[in-house]
């Protein structure tokens, strides 16, 4: 099938983009790795775009130190998070996911800011950001905001960005020296959509459950959460269970991603606590 | 006239050696000339306007919007096209009682299935004719929708064409010895409800067509991907009343075909249709979301079925109840009785017993119509009959393979016909286990087994044994009335370089046939493979043939080569023993030079003997023949079929918390007779295996009850991929056909058929100690733990 692109042009800087998204119409659509956006475009599942390109902004990319966090430029790609050392060393969940997410040709196109404005509830990365406490540094005509993750995912491709937005950068608390950070997900190949995922974290205020595709869009487990930090693994499980209600479609049923949300748990946890995985 | 085929180190000795591929350079280079490479000066594209619903009546169609699309030049109702192109009637007389209505190239009042064609737009780009498509609009009325096949046939379910009566469009029963009297009789009987999902083939150039009618020359000319060009040559012709003569079909490279592109698309004719009609050029490429609704499915079955054993395990009996939906049309010419007829014949395929009843039911339904894909049939057949020994081998506590070993056809006992009343020539079931065996390290990987088992770690060993049918010979589909040949030509010559070039009527789909063909004319004549130039797909000028299908390129294309080159060696031969003062049977030809067989000196250059046959006749003797072009064709006829077999096993680790499986590795001892390429021949075996691997494990047609197909994208839709293949090790026993010289069946299909069924016999093999079983394919995570009963509501 053939896209029908309403027009497209390409931003010099992110003040520029800004410009060129108002002058849209409410139709302009920011084009960064395109991984998501060029499909669906092919697939006419939406028509009439005005791609506002903004893969030359130099100043959204890279990964760099601000004090107790990390400033992680929206147009970073999914290969360059996977191998970049200070992610390695404060964020070791994004690198862990970038080997969960798609296939390697994507992943040198795919940016994480694509990934979480995208707000796929079954891409890797929003999770990630929810369990990490991201906060996500908007750009707009009329100022910045800055929105945690918490607030970010609204329901599925949705988000707390205004239109005319763009979402620059996202900054990540450090690790702590003692914190723990894992992923796991099942799919059924190498690179599909996860079955069902879950990031877990374990710092010192206490553990972080995040979970992706088994609902609208990527949540806390915060009935999972509490449980571990009282210590009962069976009761984080059980909680886990009964605080999501994950869809069915033809990959899998709900009540097999809830099941498998508990495995995952029980896995992750037994990675945090060094066990056999 | 014989080859030393034993001897590998006899002249030319090409045939059995993995010689290069001679189009492997242009397709890697990019340099490959598909279908859609093809621009011609005037071209137009179509796009379709598909039926949104599974059923419904056809209104009014207002193409108002779509003609003020810039850049659109026609728009063509069913009811337009019904002037120029007649309707078919896919039915075959020797499957007695098989009934379907009559199909046009774009739908007539009513659309049968989400996808049917039910207008086109044609215009200068296939982003225009696209955009228009989407503005017609067409006044749809719902009508009830067909599509559980196990209750097509109640009395409750609407017909979906009153004209037929019922859904019921083809039925057969086989029976064969005393079936009830066994069961009766048997120590044991095992019985299962076995699943094979709803595939399509997926192949990575879509569906291509680019057809021109100059009304100049009364000729239409189709560039098209097709595996069966000649075929299509007299579809076209018939039904667009076009004498056959002034048809040609030329099919350059093809980007996969795997039975997809072996049969008549609505679409495509549709095409053809409005390039006649507009006398221009007029190109149709499906898309990938047209192709998962409108490229045939396949393995759409439900079987039950029961095997009686005696207390050594020997099998006494076979019952199979074989129900598959095909669509609301059986598919032209070939017709979609076909895989479910295969089910009967193939059940059972490897074993040596009496007593047999199979019948198929095949219903139509408001799905996408199915038919022939890679292995018609057999992973079916092989997953019922794999599935029961294994169940019975269980049951009495025989191993997969000792149980195997008391069944199987000995080796010395062909000919036999089987129960199903297949003519077996020659198989090798014993030695190909025995080879299998050896290759895997049985004894080893129990034990490996059994000490992950101690770990808690969960894997099973599955086998599966086969037959496989190639070569068939006109009882396929000619005795049915089909203008299908079974027989296959080649035409061989020399040029005055001395190089040659072979025009051969079976096709290049991308597995290699040139290269096999190549290398068969090489040492047919004589000469280096680099000598050699092949011309497939091209009905005005090859020998009328086939094509490529059922595996019988090789066999039957790569004799008729054979026996053209021979004939050409031969005329070179007689020319030479002139200008030499010699006699043929002293002189050969090696490596494009006359030499004398006993020394190897070289008299007389292929260059030079072109020199003088085209330039300087003068100075041959007159009346001395000097024809360097010989053809020759090939057909089988003392069986109907060349039967192959071979046998497969999986080695897979089951996670029986997710239910993911995870192959550890495969194996495959196969006997195709003759090999002519060995690395050939192990690539269409692991691809076929990969194939085989994706109905086990992956691949699945979704529709909801509305008949909606809802997995119709490559995301959606699982096919196999690099990351999750085992390492597959293939093994071989040659036991060639004697109805041919060159000896050689079919490859192209024996890994799908028996992939399936070892991989779910070893997923029940890790299993069984856990008391769970699986029969429903594919094997998602899903299934395995639900038959683990660990998954709650």
């Amino acid at each position: 099938m053939k896209a029908a692109v309403g027009g497209y042009a390409r931003a010099r800087d992110l003040r520029h983009a800004l410009e060129l998204l108002a002058q849209t119409n409410g139709m302009g659509r920011v084009l960064a790795g395109g991984q998501s956006l060029v499909a669906a475009l092919n697939m006419r599942l939406t028509t009439g775009d005005v791609l506002v390109d903004i893969s030359a902004l130099s100043e959204c990319r890279g990964v760099v130190e601000d004090g107790d966090t990390l400033r992680i430029g929206a147009l970073t790609r999914h290969a360059e998070i996977g191998r970049d050392p200070l992610i390695a060393a404060h964020a070791p969940l994004l690198a862990e996911a970038t080997t969960h997410i798609a296939h390697a040709a994507i992943r040198n196109r795919g940016t994480i800011g694509g990934a979480i404005a995208h707000a796929d509830p079954a891409a890797e990365f929003p999770a990630c950001a929810l369990a990490l406490g991201a906060v996500m540094h908007v750009e707009g005509l009329a100022g910045a905001r800055e929105i945690p993750a918490a607030d970010f995912f609204r329901d599925t491709f949705e988000t707390a960005l205004e239109e005319g937005e763009i979402l620059a950068a996202i900054t990540i608390p450090k690790a702590e020296p003692d914190e723990v950070q894992v992923i796991e997900e099942v799919a059924r190949r190498s690179g599909d959509y996860a079955l069902a995922g879950l990031c877990l974290v374990r710092r010192a205020a206490g553990h972080r459950v995040s979970l992706f595709s088994t609902g609208p869009k990527p949540m806390l487990a915060t009935g999972a959460m509490a449980a571990l930090d009282a210590g009962d693994v069976e009761g984080a499980i059980a909680a886990l269970k009964g605080e999501i209600d994950p869809p069915s479609d033809t990959q899998a049923s709900g009540a097999y991603r809830r099941h498998l949300a508990g495995v995952l748990l029980r896995r992750a946890v037994a990675r945090i606590e060094g066990g056999t995985r | 006239m014989t080859i030393q085929f034993g001897n590998p180190d006899r002249p030319n000795s090409y045939i059995g050696k993995t010689v290069p591929r001679p189009n492997a350079p242009r397709l890697v280079q990019g340099r490959g000339r598909f279908v859609d490479d093809v621009a011609l000066p005037r071209m137009a594209h179509v796009a379709f306007v598909r039926s949104p619903y599974a059923h419904a009546r056809i209104g009014t169609i207002d193409a108002g919007a779509a003609k003020a699309v810039k850049g659109v030049l026609r728009v063509f109702t069913g009811a337009d096209l019904a002037e120029v192109c007649t309707p078919w009637v896919a039915v075959l007389a020797h499957l007695k009682g098989l009934k379907s209505p009559p199909q046009h190239a774009i739908a007539i009042e009513r659309a049968c299935w989400v996808g049917e064609p039910v207008a086109a737009v044609v215009a200068t780009t296939r982003a225009a004719a696209e955009e228009a498509a989407s503005l017609v609009e067409v006044d749809y009325e719902a009508l009830p929708v067909v599509t559980d096949m196990m209750s097509a046939l109640d009395e409750t379910t609407p017909v979906i064409h009153p004209d037929l009566g019922d859904n019921l469009a083809f039925r057969r029963l086989h029976e064969e010895g005393d079936v009830e009297g066994a069961f009766a009789g048997a120590h044991t009987v095992v019985s299962a409800r076995f699943r094979t999902a709803r595939h399509t083939g997926v192949t990575l150039e879509p569906r291509s067509i680019l057809v021109d009618w100059n009304p100049a020359e009364g000729q239409m000319v189709a560039w098209h991907a097709t595996q069966a060009p000649h075929m299509m040559q007299t579809v076209f012709a018939k039904h667009l009343d076009i004498p056959e003569s002034r048809v040609r079909v030329i099919c350059g490279d093809v980007g996969g075909s795997y039975g997809i592109k072996v049969h008549v698309y609505p679409d495509e004719v549709a095409t053809a249709a409005i390039a006649k009609v507009m006398g221009r050029p007029v190109k149709f490429v499906a898309d990938r979301l047209e192709s998962f609704t409108t490229d045939i499915h396949a393995r759409d079955h439900v079987i039950d079925a029961r095997l009686a054993v005696d207390e050594a395990g020997k099998i006494l009996a076979m019952d199979v109840d074989d129900w598959t939906g095909i669509g609301p049309y059986s598919v032209y010419p070939r017709t979609s009785a076909i895989e479910g007829n295969q089910v009967v014949n193939l059940c059972g395929g490897p074993y040596d017993f009496a007593n047999y009843r199979a019948r198929t039911t095949v219903v139509f339904q408001n799905k996408t119509p199915t038919c022939q894909y890679r292995a018609v049939g057999h992973p079916i057949a092989v997953a019922i009959t794999e599935g029961l020994v294994d169940m019975a081998a269980a049951e009495l506590g025989i191993d997969p393979v000792e149980m195997r070993r008391r069944n199987v056809y000995p080796d010395d006992a062909y000919p036999v016909t089987s129960p199903a009343k297949m003519r077996f020539e020659g198989l090798s079931h014993q030695a190909s286990l025995d080879k299998l065996v050896a290759l895997m390290d049985y004894e080893a990987l129990r034990k490996d087994q059994a000490e992950a088992r101690a770990r808690g770690v969960h894997r099973g060993i599955g086998i599966a044994s086969f037959i496989e049918l190639t070569n068939p010979s006109p009882f396929m589909y000619g005795i049915g009335g089909a203008r299908i040949s079974a027989q296959d030509g080649c035409t061989v010559r020399m040029d005055p370089d001395g190089s040659v070039v072979a025009l051969s009527g079976v096709t290049e789909q991308g597995q290699g046939t040139e290269a096999m063909l190549a290398q068969i004319v090489a040492e047919g004549v004589g000469v280096t493979p680099d000598k050699v130039r092949i011309v497939t797909g091209d009905t005005q000028v090859t020998p009328y043939g086939g094509g490529t299908w059922a595996s019988r390129g090789a066999g039957i294309g790569g004799e008729a080569a054979l026996q053209a080159s021979r004939a050409l060696r031969d005329s070179i031969l007689e020319v030479a023993a002139a200008m030499l003062q010699s006699e043929p049977g002293r002189l050969d030809i090696r490596a494009g030079a006359i030499v004398d067989p006993e020394t190897g000196e070289e008299r007389l250059s292929l260059e030079e003997l072109g020199r003088i046959v085209y330039f300087r006749g003068d100075t041959l003797p007159k009346g001395l023949p000097r024809e360097l072009v010989q053809t020759r064709h090939f057909i089988t006829s003392d069986y109907p079929f060349a039967f192959t077999n071979g046998v497969q096993a999986s080695y897979l680790e089951v996670d029986v918390e997710t239910g993911v499986v995870t192959l550890l590795k495969h194996w495959c001892v196969e006997d195709c007779g003759r090999i002519i390429n060995p690395q050939l021949v192990d690539e269409q075996i692991r691809g076929g295996i990969v194939q085989g691997l994706g109905g086990a494990l992956y691949e699945e047609i979704h529709y909801d009850e509305d008949g909606q197909l809802i997995n119709g994208s490559m995301a959606d839709y699982l096919v196999p991929m690099a990351a999750e293949m085992p390492d597959m090790i293939v093994g071989h026993v040659e036991t060639p056909t004697k109805e041919s010289l060159l000896g050689a069946k079919g490859a192209g299909e024996a890994g799908t058929a028996g992939a399936p069924a070892a991989v779910m016999n070893a997923i029940n093999d890790a299993l069984r100690p856990l008391g769970a079983r699986v029969t429903e394919m594919p094997f998602t995570p899903e299934r395995i733990l639900r038959a683990l009963g660990k998954i709650e509501g």
